[in-house]
């Protein structure tokens, strides 16, 4: 679960890309102004105590080739990596299609079985085939994550930005809720503004924002207490929306890896098993992708809120 | 029973993978309606032209001839143009789904992130049903 962020540019980042140290970019050009450096010194002591221009053209000469050859590794590396990462992306891309279409079939036939059309099933056959239905849904959230994924580190995530209105999106959420906040003893409460201002944003991926946010709330709140609470105001020239409970929290150490893909805390995992992580990585690509800001604070044993903000219309 | 053939509306299945053309076809039937199928693009054009069904269920990947490339001629030929057509497909990036839109397609369904009831439901709504 523990994945260090290749977007840093240092020598340990490459070992990710499976390359040797004298292939890294970054070593290859401090190298580079090392012996441009050592060299320039080298031609100030020769020049100084001898008297052959000649010598002097040679090590101009030969520090330049030297300098050409390091710069031309370091084109070539950095094409490299710029290679495994679109080839990683497209692999991505390809393999999600392929599954894609078995996942349908295997949707769709349990849809034909359960329609009672083809004749009726008993209570166990109906509780099986649900359980296949439930679990192919589970893996085509998976696969349409990764989808995302890909798209977000392509830079060309799908966003069909419209007008809305955010208190519908939050009191629909609330309802669907319900019923699993009390299946986790929680308590789902709301404090939702006057006159709430339209924001631009896309509508599916808002609300799978704030459903990110309450399912995250409600799983992780109190186990035997547990209180959730959904807050929406207009906040200066912004839509304001927070989801505070009163769970596990996050430790310090973990709090600057909460937006990094397939990050899960510690103590979550502990507690719930299922969670990928990626749920987070995208909520927070979609609120940048409506300008918009994204954030949380947390006490580690006292519980989280997780907030996002969008300019009103 | 000849006159019920006539009246139920008939649906041209555009697709490769028999799985989803099998429980499309099925669950068509099972909801009264008169279904043709064709496995790849070129034959899908050919039975559009000849019998103009009412709708077209049509993928994007499919042999000898794509979606896009089925589409736009169905579009040209002023016998089929008016024939709504679904586009369904697990293709979901922007760029694809606003092509399609583009050529004009009534709407565009991701298989995989649909039911086959919301299917049938879509189909039903574009039919003014």
């Amino acid at each position: 679960m523990t994945r260090k962020n290749t977007n840093k540019f240092s020598f340990a980042g490459y070992g990710n890309h499976r390359l040797k140290l004298w292939q890294c970019p970054s070593f290859l050009f401090a190298l580079m102004g090392i012996i441009n450096i050592a060299s320039m010194l080298g031609v100030y002591i020769i020049v100084s105590k001898y008297d052959f221009p000649e010598l002097v053209i040679v090590s101009v000469s030969v520090v330049s080739i030297l300098i050409f050859v390091i710069g031309g590794a370091v084109i070539k590396n950095v094409e490299k990596i710029t290679e495994v990462s679109r080839m990683k992306s497209e692999f991505i891309s390809i393999v999600s299609h392929q599954l894609k279409a078995p996942l349908a079939g295997m949707r769709w036939s349990a849809d034909i079985l359960l329609s009672d059309k083809l004749g009726d099933l008993n209570d166990k056959q109906e509780e099986y085939l649900r359980d296949v239905q439930e679990n192919t849904t589970r893996i085509i959230r998976l696969v349409n994550d990764l989808l995302d994924i890909s798209r977000i580190e392509s830079g060309r995530m799908n966003m069909n930005i419209q007008e809305i209105g955010l208190k519908e999106v939050v009191e629909d959420a609330l309802k669907e809720f319900n019923s699993f906040a009390k299946a986790n003893n929680v308590k789902l409460t709301a404090d939702i503004g006057e006159n709430i201002n339209k924001v631009k944003t896309d509508p599916v991926r808002i609300k799978l924002v704030v459903h990110n946010f309450i399912d995250n709330a409600i799983k992780y709140a109190d186990n035997k207490k547990g209180v959730v609470e959904v807050c929406l105001k207009n906040k200066d020239e912004n839509v304001s929306c927070s989801v505070t409970d009163n769970g596990v929290g996050i430790s310090k150490k973990e709090q600057k890896r909460v937006f990094d893909k397939f990050f899960r805390g510690g103590n979550v995992v502990e507690k719930q098993t299922i969670g990928t992580g990626l749920g987070l990585f995208i909520a927070k690509a979609a609120i940048e992708s409506s300008k918009g800001e994204i954030g949380f604070s947390s006490k580690e044993g006292q519980g989280s809120t997780f907030w996002f903000m969008l300019p009103s219309v | 029973m000849d006159k019920n053939e006539t009246s139920k509306n008939k649906i041209l299945i555009v697709e490769d993978e028999a799985t989803l053309q099998k429980t499309l076809t099925e669950i068509l039937i099972q909801n009264d309606y008169n279904v043709l199928n064709a496995l790849d693009g070129l034959r899908g054009l050919e039975i559009a032209q000849k019998e103009k069904p009412d709708l077209i269920l049509l993928d994007i990947i499919l042999p000898k001839m794509d979606g896009f490339e089925v589409l736009k001629r169905l579009k040209k030929d002023e016998n089929t143009s008016s024939i709504p057509v679904i586009i369904l497909t697990n293709l979901s990036d922007a760029s694809d789904i606003q092509k399609t839109l583009d050529l004009g397609a009534t709407t565009y369904l991701v298989k995989a992130d649909f039911h086959l009831e919301d299917v049938l439901k879509k189909i039903e709504e574009t039919l003014n049903i």
